[in-house]
């Protein structure tokens, strides 16, 4: 199925420090026992923000000044643990439309390729940059571009990485992938006839 | 040539290269439950697709159900909507369902392995990130999110990038005391938790070649935690033991040939590996917890970390655990006080771990200030453990024996941490919040250190209370 193409992604960022942030943490669990996506959004971050909140402190994602943000600006192994997709989807659903950081966990960057949500990469140090100037200056906009390979920030133009089929799936729209699995399906009942455990050993 | 099992399993599944340069994969077992599948059915609903292999496919229910009592409808509404979703979207989809109530019901990687589903050779995929629990027999198996478990309803098909394989050679014997779960927690500890992004692990050398099956699940069920999508161990003679007999296992003249087959998917000794670990299993000790990932452990003799003596690009980790877990850094872990103690889990919940426990537990009384749990892996799990009456043993100690499912591992069903409970556990997971509470505070450590924990009230040595051979 095709989907609309995403090729570009511009506007506030918001900044969420911190290496192998699991998706415990992104989605608690409780948030899960429900038969659908909906709702997730209010969700992300909660027990992070309520531990925040009673510290006197406000987390990124209940901070003003990053209400509105489009882009998320993560460290490394970001999403790592659970493969609940109900973490990219409260993160989409909760208003960001691509996460910007080191580095990610495997099921987590699947889960967020498969419902639109383009997760790229950058150095530490550019990312460290990145998160320091937006929270001096929380209205910084910043511009990915999955054509060019690019963010740009501050005036300067950064070279991202993403794998070029996550990349060609989002400029094509074909970022939804059952389709392509389905096209050709004599050749998947051709493996499953050549397997022992399925054809009869 | 001589390949990996990893290479010869992918080969063998390859469907086409596709126009994005993944691989299109075959899976020849997609397991199935109730928490991260009612979206993907419902999107072959909205598209008109069916399942067209039900028969490689399988599902239970245990992330939501109650431990205590299984009366319908389950006091949690939204939890009691999933089982109908469930068994609506099993039936409407012909896809069979071990269901509440079934003595094959249970943890989907409990039941798997131990319905004989689970073989060498085969492609696993579950929606579920402990779906490298079945790398234990030989096969890939690996975790996937909603939109995968829609693909491979739809297709029984994945699209994905080959892993590199890295061997871990554990060598020596493990010390009475010291279990699986010990070794993996130390290979965390090593290598991180992302010090496996981007690899497939194969388990192997003399400490795994003596392993029970039961054990190798608990190490492959953790590879994730090391940041492996996937980790395995070649099939060989105790693969092959397990397995006869088992309900979906091949018998009779088909079995010879099945076995033959097993053992040819293996690693080949000359196997080139993308890089090499080795660990003594012989030096290692029970290990534990004290922070907020698995890879932050120590062994029980040992102390928690100091912020300060940390590289200065960790403090600002270790600070934030230390914080959350209320430790000040240099005390050492054991005698640290636990309220909750919890034996189960997909990692640590299966028969021998009961047993092991079992034996710490005979005869002792758990410490009045700690609420201790028991919840079997599965419903054939926990009927062969009361055959043995070691529910009894863990009543009279003071236990509460459960039912099963995945219960206090995450706590999507009643069984919650409250508050900033410590729990000693036999789970995968000491994330924030991971046991239900938001402040809740969680040491993982093999079952039977989890049964010293509960009798003594606080974090112990359980090599000294373990009397006898094994």
């Amino acid at each position: 199925m095709t989907l609309p193409a995403i090729c570009r992604v511009s506007g506030a960022a918001l900044p969420l420090r911190g290496d192998d942030v699991d998706t415990d943490r992104i989605i608690p669990a409780r948030f899960l026992v429900s038969i659908t996506f909906e709702g997730l959004g209010e969700h992300a971050f909660e027990d992070d923000r309520k531990a925040a909140k009673a510290k006197g402190k406000a987390h990124p994602f209940d901070d003003p000044r990053f209400a509105g943000a489009r882009i998320l600006l993560v460290n490394r192994n970001f999403g790592c643990g659970s493969s609940r997709e109900h973490a990219p989807q409260a993160l989409a659903r909760g208003g960001i439309k691509a996460v910007v950081g080191e580095s990610f966990s495997e099921i987590f960057f699947g889960n967020a390729v498969a419902i639109g949500l383009p997760c790229v990469a950058l150095p530490g140090e550019a990312i460290a940059r990145l998160q320091s100037l937006v929270e001096g200056a929380p209205k910084s906009a910043l511009a990915l571009d999955l054509e060019a390979r690019t963010l740009i920030a501050d005036g300067k133009t950064l070279p991202v990485s993403i794998p070029e089929n996550a990349r060609e799936a989002f400029l094509s729209g074909n970022w939804d992938g059952t389709s392509m699995l389905l096209e050709r399906f004599q050749d998947v009942e051709a493996v499953a006839a050549r397997l022992p455990y399925v054809a009869g050993f | 040539m001589a390949a990996t099992l990893f290479s010869k399993v992918w080969d063998l599944h390859t469907v086409r290269k596709l126009p994005t340069g993944q691989t299109q994969l075959f899976v020849g077992l997609h397991l199935v439950h109730e928490v991260t599948s009612p979206q993907a059915f419902e999107m072959l609903r909205a598209r008109g697709w069916r399942v067209p292999f039900p028969s490689r496919t399988v599902a239970t229910v245990d992330h939501i159900i109650p431990t205590t009592s299984l009366a319908r409808p389950f006091a949690d509404v939204e939890a009691e909507e999933m089982l109908t979703s469930l068994q609506q979207n099993c039936r409407d989809f012909g896809v069979p369902l071990h269901d509440l109530g079934s003595l094959e019901q249970g943890i989907v990687h409990v039941i798997g392995p131990e319905l004989g589903l689970t073989q060498p050779g085969m492609t696993i995929a579950c929606g579920d990130s402990h779906t490298s629990t079945h790398g234990a027999f030989g096969a890939l198996a690996f975790g996937i999110g909603t939109s995968q478990v829609r693909d491979v309803l739809a297709s029984q098909c994945l699209a994905l990038d080959p892993l590199k394989v890295r061997r871990l050679d554990v060598t020596g014997a493990l010390a009475p005391g010291v279990y699986a779960k010990d070794v993996i927690l130390a290979i965390i500890r090593r290598l991180g938790v992302k010090g496996g992004v981007g690899y497939a692990y194969e388990y192997g050398g003399e400490a795994v070649s003596r392993m029970s099956m039961e054990e190798r699940m608990t190490l492959c069920n953790m590879s994730v935690e090391g940041g492996a999508r996937a980790g395995y161990v070649n099939p060989d003679a105790t693969t092959f033991a397990y397995l006869k007999g088992r309900p979906a296992a091949p018998s009779g003249a088909a079995w010879d040939r099945a076995v033959a087959w097993w053992a040819s998917m293996a690693s080949d000794e000359s196997a080139r590996y993308d890089d090499r670990v080795t660990l003594d299993a012989g030096a290692l000790e029970p290990h534990v917890t004290w922070g907020i990932n698995p890879a932050q452990s120590v062994g029980v003799s040992g102390r928690v970390p100091k912020a300060s003596d940390e590289a200065p690009e960790a403090r600002a980790q270790v600070a934030e655990a230390l914080d959350y877990m209320g430790f000040s850094g240099g005390e050492p872990i054991s005698g640290t006080k636990i309220d909750v103690a919890f034996i189960g889990s997909c990692t640590n919940g299966r028969l021998s771990d009961l047993r092991e426990a079992s034996r710490v537990v005979k005869g002792r009384k758990v410490a009045p200030h700690v609420r201790a749990l028991v919840v079997p892996g599965s419903n054939a799990v926990r009927a062969a453990a009361e055959k043995e009456g070691l529910d009894a043993i863990f009543r009279d100690a003071g236990f509460e024996w459960r039912g099963a499912g995945c219960s206090m591992c995450l706590a999507m069903n009643p069984d919650k941490l409250e508050g900033r409970q410590v729990c000693a556990s036999s789970s995968n997971r000491n994330f924030k919040g991971r046991q239900g509470s938001p402040t809740g505070r969680t040491l993982l450590m093999s079952p039977a250190m989890v049964a010293a924990a509960a009798l003594a009230g606080e974090v112990a040595d359980v090599r000294p209370m373990l009397g006898g051979a094994r």
